[in-house]
């Protein structure tokens, strides 16, 4: 499936942004992913003939890097950060009640496509509202299990984060979405503030 | 001492994401000023008076960085490191969210002192929204004349280029993070050259941290002896400290350097949680060694931390509480460095993944007698030995809970598993 115009074009507009066109690679990668869900090798391909560079230094590239998928997976990612300050918060009982909940395990896909579910040791950045996942490209903090639930529960219907219209797509940062706000980290901010204030 | 919000202290202002509400706290000040007030090299001359020292972990002298750059060669390049990925760490995660214009002031000044006409922000793929907030920011401040060519009709001429990246914590380490920002796979590079004798597309590059360029305009508003005279004769300035793990009030907290940990953990974050007893806690983030309660008066600060015997690094504060199984939570840590191991150099590729399966073992009651000093073995082989300092930090968490907490080690092997494991609760296995 060739890429689509504007894809195109988004790729062409990097190449000439960057001193060098080879730095354009992850900004392309990513306009391809955002287009398609996942990075095929015909477009990997293509991706090669638009910045003029060999298709293997494309791939070497690509393939360094964990966010670019390969293959198609379930509409929504969801993934469980269990490393250290996240275990101390109990991240292990938040996979353990993921994983029962939606009957799979990790990198697993639900049988209706909608959710692949991942543990992952990478710190997110959000150990301070531990326990944590990221659910697409937004974080979820402090959960719970009623929390888990209604994020499960939107998931099933919403459509994949690559084919939301893009006002939609955007992150919200005035208007809440069901996952709240950029300021997720909120809290922990609220909170040194009103330290300060009562200082 | 204690809370001192510098850098912090406008956030919650409504709207402060958006230029108009950050002009009104004094945002783009320190900028008018440095360009219309002060030579390039006279702003050199006021960062390192003002002792400022690199936020993003080695503690390096910010205006002594800058001056390294060989003079008269350019093109010369700014990176902002965005990278953020070590486990502990979101501090400049919220110094985004909450203020991202304060961020690109902070790298316009640092532009404009090194004559720098190309900036770039390099931002951890997962951050998402917060690449979205600096992407407006940028086309604000372009809208406003900061950025582009003459800009307020100084001469100075300067773009800002936002990149992303995808899930590579070594890509936080600078000469990784240039390698990748060129396109290629994010390994690092041998140094020296250093970036800023030879740095991004081979030419004169400083690479700064984002709280580092956060206290930039600051500094350039009240001086360098208004930020000299906070923190303690080493360690200038205040510190947003991230702070996780058993407190009652895990987030983000400026204190001014010098403050006793005992104030961040006690006070700040309420003490630790479900009124039980503190056991341990970790300084800078999962690269670092342990430290003990009774280390709790130590001050936040580069050299009191050392010390002590561990490293601030890029200012995370765990918290761990007496029900913490230290080899597990060692575990987890060195799971990560064999998964963000780039692969480059034997010693940390293969011992971080040697390493790992001996903590597997420990865990699930595999481990044998002599296995605690095997593990020991390990960390010497790979500490010194490895091409960047990835390799050497994964060993030094372990090591340091060995020597305080061997006696774990040893439960682990008589009692065939953790002994703090409830029975009912699994250990997650990762890959
Ligand atoms: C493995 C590794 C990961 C690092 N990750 C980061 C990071 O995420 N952000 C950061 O600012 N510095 C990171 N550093 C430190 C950078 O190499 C560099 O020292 C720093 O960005 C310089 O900025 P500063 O002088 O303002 O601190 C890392 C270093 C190593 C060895
Ligand atoms: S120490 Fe690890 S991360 Fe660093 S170069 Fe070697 S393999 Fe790569
Ligand atoms: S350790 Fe889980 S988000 Fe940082």
């Amino acid at each position: 499936m060739p890429l689509r115009p504007d894809t195109v074009a988004k790729i062409q507009d990097y190449a000439r942004r960057y001193p060098s066109a080879q730095s354009a690679i992850l900004p392309a990668l990513w306009a391809v992913q955002y287009e398609q869900g996942y990075v095929t090798d015909e477009a990997l391909a293509e991706v090669a003939t638009h910045l003029k560079l060999p298709p293997s230094l494309i791939e070497a590239t690509s393939s360094f890097y964990s966010m670019f998928l390969t293959r198609p997976e379930g509409r929504h990612e969801v993934m469980i950060c269990v490393n250290a300050p996240c275990m101390l918060r109990g991240a292990d009982a938040i996979v353990a009640y993921a994983e029962q909940r939606l009957g799979i395990r990790d990198g697993q896909t639900t049988s209706d496509g909608a959710i692949t579910l991942r543990s992952t040791i990478e710190c997110l950045g959000a150990c301070g509202g531990a326990p944590m996942m990221q659910v697409d490209h937004r974080f979820e903090e402090n959960l719970t299990p009623d929390r888990i639930n209604a994020i499960f529960d939107h998931l099933r219907t919403a459509p994949a984060f690559h084919e939301q219209p893009p006002a939609e797509k955007k992150p919200a940062r005035r208007t809440p979405t069901v996952s709240g706000e950029i300021t997720r980290s909120g809290p922990s901010g609220a909170r040194a503030r009103t330290r300060k204030a009562s200082k | 001492m204690g809370l001192k919000p510098v850098l912090t202290k406008d956030f919650g202002t409504e709207g402060l994401r958006q230029l108009d509400a950050y002009e009104r706290t004094g945002g783009y000040a320190g900028y008018k000023k440095a360009l219309s007030e002060i030579k390039p090299d006279d702003l050199v001359e006021l960062v390192k008076k003002s002792g400022l020292r690199g936020r993003g972990g080695a503690g390096f002298p910010t205006g002594n960085k800058w001056s390294f750059l060989p003079k008269g060669m350019y093109p010369r390049y700014l990176v902002c490191n965005a990278d953020e990925s070590e486990p502990g760490c979101f501090k400049d995660r919220y110094l985004i969210e909450e203020s991202p214009h304060q961020v690109l002031e902070g790298i316009l000044i640092a532009a404009f002192a090194i004559g720098c006409n190309t900036a770039f922000i390099y931002i951890r793929g997962e951050y998402l929204p917060q690449y979205e907030a600096l992407e407006s920011a940028i086309e604000e401040a372009t809208a406003a004349g900061y950025i582009g060519k003459n800009v307020l009709k100084s001469g100075f001429d300067v773009d800002v280029i936002l990149h992303r990246g995808a899930g590579a914590y070594i890509c936080g380490e600078e000469t990784a993070l240039l390698t990748s920002l060129e396109g290629y796979r994010g390994e690092p590079r041998l140094k020296p050259p250093f970036p800023a004798v030879k740095g991004l597309y081979g030419k004169p590059t400083v690479v700064n941290n984002v709280e580092t360029v956060a206290n930039l305009p600051h500094i350039v508003v009240n001086g360098a002896d208004w930020f000299a005279s906070m923190g303690t004769p080493t360690g200038k300035g205040t510190r947003v400290w991230c702070m996780s793990g058993h407190v009652n009030r895990p987030g983000n907290y400026e204190l001014e350097n010098g403050t006793p940990i005992r104030e961040l953990i006690m006070e700040h974050g309420g003490g630790v949680w479900k009124n039980r007893r503190l056991k341990a806690f970790q300084p800078g983030g999962a690269s670092m060694m342990v430290l003990l309660p009774e280390h709790l008066d130590v001050g936040l600060d580069f050299d009191a931390i050392q010390k002590a015997g561990s490293l601030a690094g890029a200012g995370a504060m765990v918290v761990m509480d007496e029900t913490t199984c230290m080899v597990d939570a060692a575990r987890r840590y060195v799971k990560f460095f064999h998964h963000e191991s780039c692969g480059k150099c034997t010693p940390c590729r293969e011992g971080t993944f040697w390493m790992s399966n001996l903590f597997d073992r420990f865990e699930f009651g595999e481990a044998r007698p002599g296995d605690v000093d095997l593990l020991l073995d390990m960390g010497y082989n790979i500490d010194g030995r490895s091409f960047c300092p990835l390799g050497d930090a994964s060993t030094w968490f372990p090591r340091s809970v060995i020597k305080y907490f061997r006696d774990e080690f040893e439960q682990h092997i008589a009692e065939k598993g953790c002994p703090f494991r409830k029975e009912t609760e699994a250990a997650v296995a990762v890959a």
